[in-house]
């Protein structure tokens, strides 16, 4: 029986897709409501394992094999919730929850409201999302300004182990829709995970390291990448701010002001297309409310406005440390 | 392989759905495979007499149960949603609703399965099933509601006293999912009061205590949703009804756009039972669907009913059907009235005049009562509209909220001075 197998009741370290697998292991123990459906997550344990070894225990009737059909599982999941189930759904890729995109948008953010507030949707939809693994189309992609601009989603991206353990259990326990986007190029980046010490609430922007000279701010994957920038900045003698979304809708501006306040410079980095982004909102949030303290203007470094290119040209796309120094520099020179 | 294809072209002709009857030829061939239509199941002859259809015969069984009583209520329920139809258009001609759906001529089909439904059954409409909603106790003001402007919903769907009747569905198809999700819980319910953990692919199904039904159009079978919705009722063998009302028309578009088969054939390739019955007479509805959530329920898997009907009214008040549809169509049809044709039913029964009087009046005050209910629904208040976007709080929802009282008090100020 492997670590993924067994409750965690220690601190140890895991990859982020098995400390995604213990979370999921223990929401279901807690709750008999919590069903989770997709793709493969059956005896697979989905294509990146992140359901291994839930269906030998929990049943096929709680790790629920589906047909291959994105608007039914998630129109399903809707129904379930219903019928008062925790339906806890995996998209197998970013790129294939465009054909649920209706339910999502149209019925599942909507219904809450549309109910004046009788019917709940708990309703996690888990999004292993982004680049840096050399897939093929539809594989690699950032999808979340569609559903951060949807009212009634929420929308979540753990960057390392230890929030991934929790900030499952906390979307699932939310009685709101959550879209949770996993970084699937980090899913073997071990980190500590501890059982015992309940992360931030799962709205909370967290600043991962502490500096003066200039406000970095992402998710998911790009927070490894912020590091990196920080690292390679502190040998120059800059040092950076290093915020971690974690919330993408709700975002979670109050450090972020706080940050800027102190270093009057704003970088913010995604690997989606700049036009309409996250960032974008970020940065115009922040120009609203930070107006006279900042030093320069607030910057954004994304993906090109294309579609996310052949897996040959991924590294070209996506932005890495030394795009992220490039915008540090241009706002320390401004 | 030509001769046939000519063959099936011309069949593919002969079936093309001839609205002015009941769209049923006896006997085809396609592509060498017979596929003979049985008659659609009718109880009732245009009339009214009773003349059970070869077809009924199967289906008898289940009006055994029913008293004359039972019947008079069904001819209540009609005449009273006809009357608050008829309402409702005029409230819009008066430019009291913004629109309105009519569902004049859809009743009988409607009243039949609405009363076969169990207590315990949950229905997901689309936004033209009055009868049904009407039938499960939902207040007819709740209905307009949203043609009021006043909600995007109109009635409390965790009120026990509307019958599990679901919300309105716009984005047609959508519901189908959803029912097909709720069938599924169905099914989960079962199994873990039976202390079962498998859902197998393959698996028979199980009993379930209670059975789910999905109402919609000739249209709306063209949705993916629709053929995904059978798909996983047939996959999980969930307690899930399929009603689709052919009407004959989506809109302007006649069923021939939308398919060159009888629809319920598609029902019979995911595994459905599935059968075409004459959607203006109760009594087949009553029957069928009976029968058919007694099998979903015994665990023996989702059916599909085809209600062969007709739109008499406009799709909605935005809408001119003599710009596409003939008006000796719409004749043929209103000979088959289902309330005019229940009549004749129970006046076969021997129910007199003053039954019939006394209905008409009834449905006459309760349409006028909808009306004033209609006109006096309170508006919402602004805070309505970040109320319940989620259930948990939201800061964004607070912001803006907070916003627009402090925005709104200034300009109050500002009008003053």
């Amino acid at each position: 029986m492997s670590e993924a197998h067994i409750s965690l009741t220690e601190r140890q370290s895991l990859p982020i897709s098995k400390a995604i697998n213990a979370g999921l292991r223990a929401a279901m123990a807690a709750d008999e409501r919590v069903v989770l459906m997709g793709e493969d997550i059956g005896p697979l344990g989905g294509v990146f394992r992140v359901t291994d070894g839930l269906q030998r225990d929990f049943g096929s009737a709680r790790v629920i094999d589906t047909p291959l059909a994105e608007a039914g599982i998630v129109g399903s999941a809707i129904g379930l919730a219903m019928a008062g189930y925790r339906p806890v759904v995996e998209i197998q890729f970013d790129g294939f929850v465009f054909p649920a995109f209706n339910q999502i948008v149209t019925q599942l953010a909507k219904l809450t409201s549309r109910t004046d507030g009788k019917q709940s949707m708990p309703v996690v939809i888990r999004l292993p999302y982004g680049g840096h693994i050399g897939a093929v189309e539809h594989h690699q992609e950032s999808p979340e300004a569609y559903f951060a601009h949807t009212a009634g989603l929420r929308v979540v991206a753990p960057s390392n182990a230890h929030d991934a353990y929790w900030m499952i259990q906390q979307a699932i326990k939310s009685d709101d829709p959550v879209i949770f986007m996993e970084p699937k190029a980090k899913y073997w980046q071990k980190g500590e995970v501890d059982p015992h010490a309940l992360a931030a609430p799962l709205h909370r922007t967290a600043v991962v390291r502490a500096g003066s000279d200039c406000t970095v701010v992402g998710f998911g994957a790009m927070v490894t990448t912020l590091l990196q920038a920080a690292d390679l900045a502190a040998s120059e003698g800059t040092t950076l701010e290093v915020l971690d979304l974690r919330s993408i809708s709700p975002i979670d501006y109050d450090p972020i002001l706080t940050s800027v306040q102190k270093t009057g410079r704003l970088v913010v980095a995604q690997e989606a297309q700049g036009n309409a982004s996250v960032g974008s909102e970020i940065a115009a949030t922040v120009a609203e409310r930070a107006f006279y303290a900042l030093q320069a203007p607030p910057l954004r470094v994304s993906g090109f406005d294309v579609p996310f290119p052949p897996a040959k040209l991924e590294g070209v796309y996506l932005p890495d440390a030394d795009r992220v120094l490039e915008a540090v520099d241009r706002a320390l020179d401004y | 392989m030509v001769r046939q294809i000519r063959e099936n072209d011309v069949n593919i002709r002969m079936r093309t759905y001839p609205l002015v009857t009941l769209g049923w030829v006896s006997a085809t061939t396609t592509f060498g495979v017979d596929m003979t239509d049985p008659e659609p199941i009718r109880f009732l002859d245009d009339e009214g007499r009773y003349a059970p259809s070869e077809t009924a015969a199967a289906f008898e069984g289940e009006l055994e149960g029913l008293d004359l009583d039972d019947l008079m209520q069904w001819y209540r329920d009609m005449a009273a949603v006809r009357a608050f139809d008829t309402e409702c258009t005029h409230l819009q001609r008066q430019g009291q609703l913004a629109l309105w759906a009519p569902s004049v001529g859809q009743e009988g089909g409607q009243v039949g399965i609405a009363h076969a439904a169990q207590a315990e059954d949950h229905l997901f409409p689309t936004y033209r099933e009055h009868t049904v909603a009407y039938v499960r106790g939902v207040d007819l003001v709740g209905i307009a509601g949203q043609f009021r402007g006043v909600t995007h919903g109109g009635w409390d769907v965790t009120d026990p006293s509307n019958g599990n009747c679901h919300l309105y569905t716009l984005v047609l198809g959508s519901q189908a999912q959803h029912a097909a999700g709720f069938a599924m819980g169905q099914v989960l319910d079962a199994k873990r009061k039976a202390g079962s953990d498998s859902l197998a692919p393959g698996e028979a199904g199980v009993p379930t205590e209670g059975a789910t039904i999905v109402f919609y159009g000739d249209g709306t079978t063209s949705e993916g949703d629709v053929s995904e919705s059978m798909v996983f009722a047939s996959s999980f063998q969930s307690p899930l009804l399929h009603v689709m009302q052919n009407n004959s028309w989506a809109i302007s578009v006649p069923v021939a756009r939308q398919s060159r088969t009888p629809i319920y054939r598609r029902a019979l390739g995911f595994g459905l039972r599935a059968v075409q019955i004459d959607g203006n007479d109760p009594l087949a509805g009553y029957a069928v669907a009976k029968r058919f959530l007694a099998e979903a329920r015994a665990g023996n898997g989702p059916g599909y009913i085809e209600a062969l009907t007709y739109r008499m009214g406009a799709h909605t008040t935005s809408d001119d059907p003599t710009r596409y549809r003939e008006s000796d169509e719409l004749e043929s049809w209103r000979r088959r009235d289902p309330i005019v044709r229940f009549e004749g039913y129970l006046r076969e029964r021997g129910v007199g005049d003053d039954f019939f009087e006394e209905a008409a009046q009834q449905a006459d005050e309760i349409a006028k009562t909808a009306r004033e209910g209609i006109l006096t629904m309170p508006e919402p208040g602004r805070d309505a509209m970040f109320e319940h976007v989620y259930s948990e709080p939201h800061p964004l929802m607070d912001a803006q909220r907070e916003w627009l009282e402090d925005y709104e008090a200034a300009m109050n100020e500002g009008g003053q001075a």
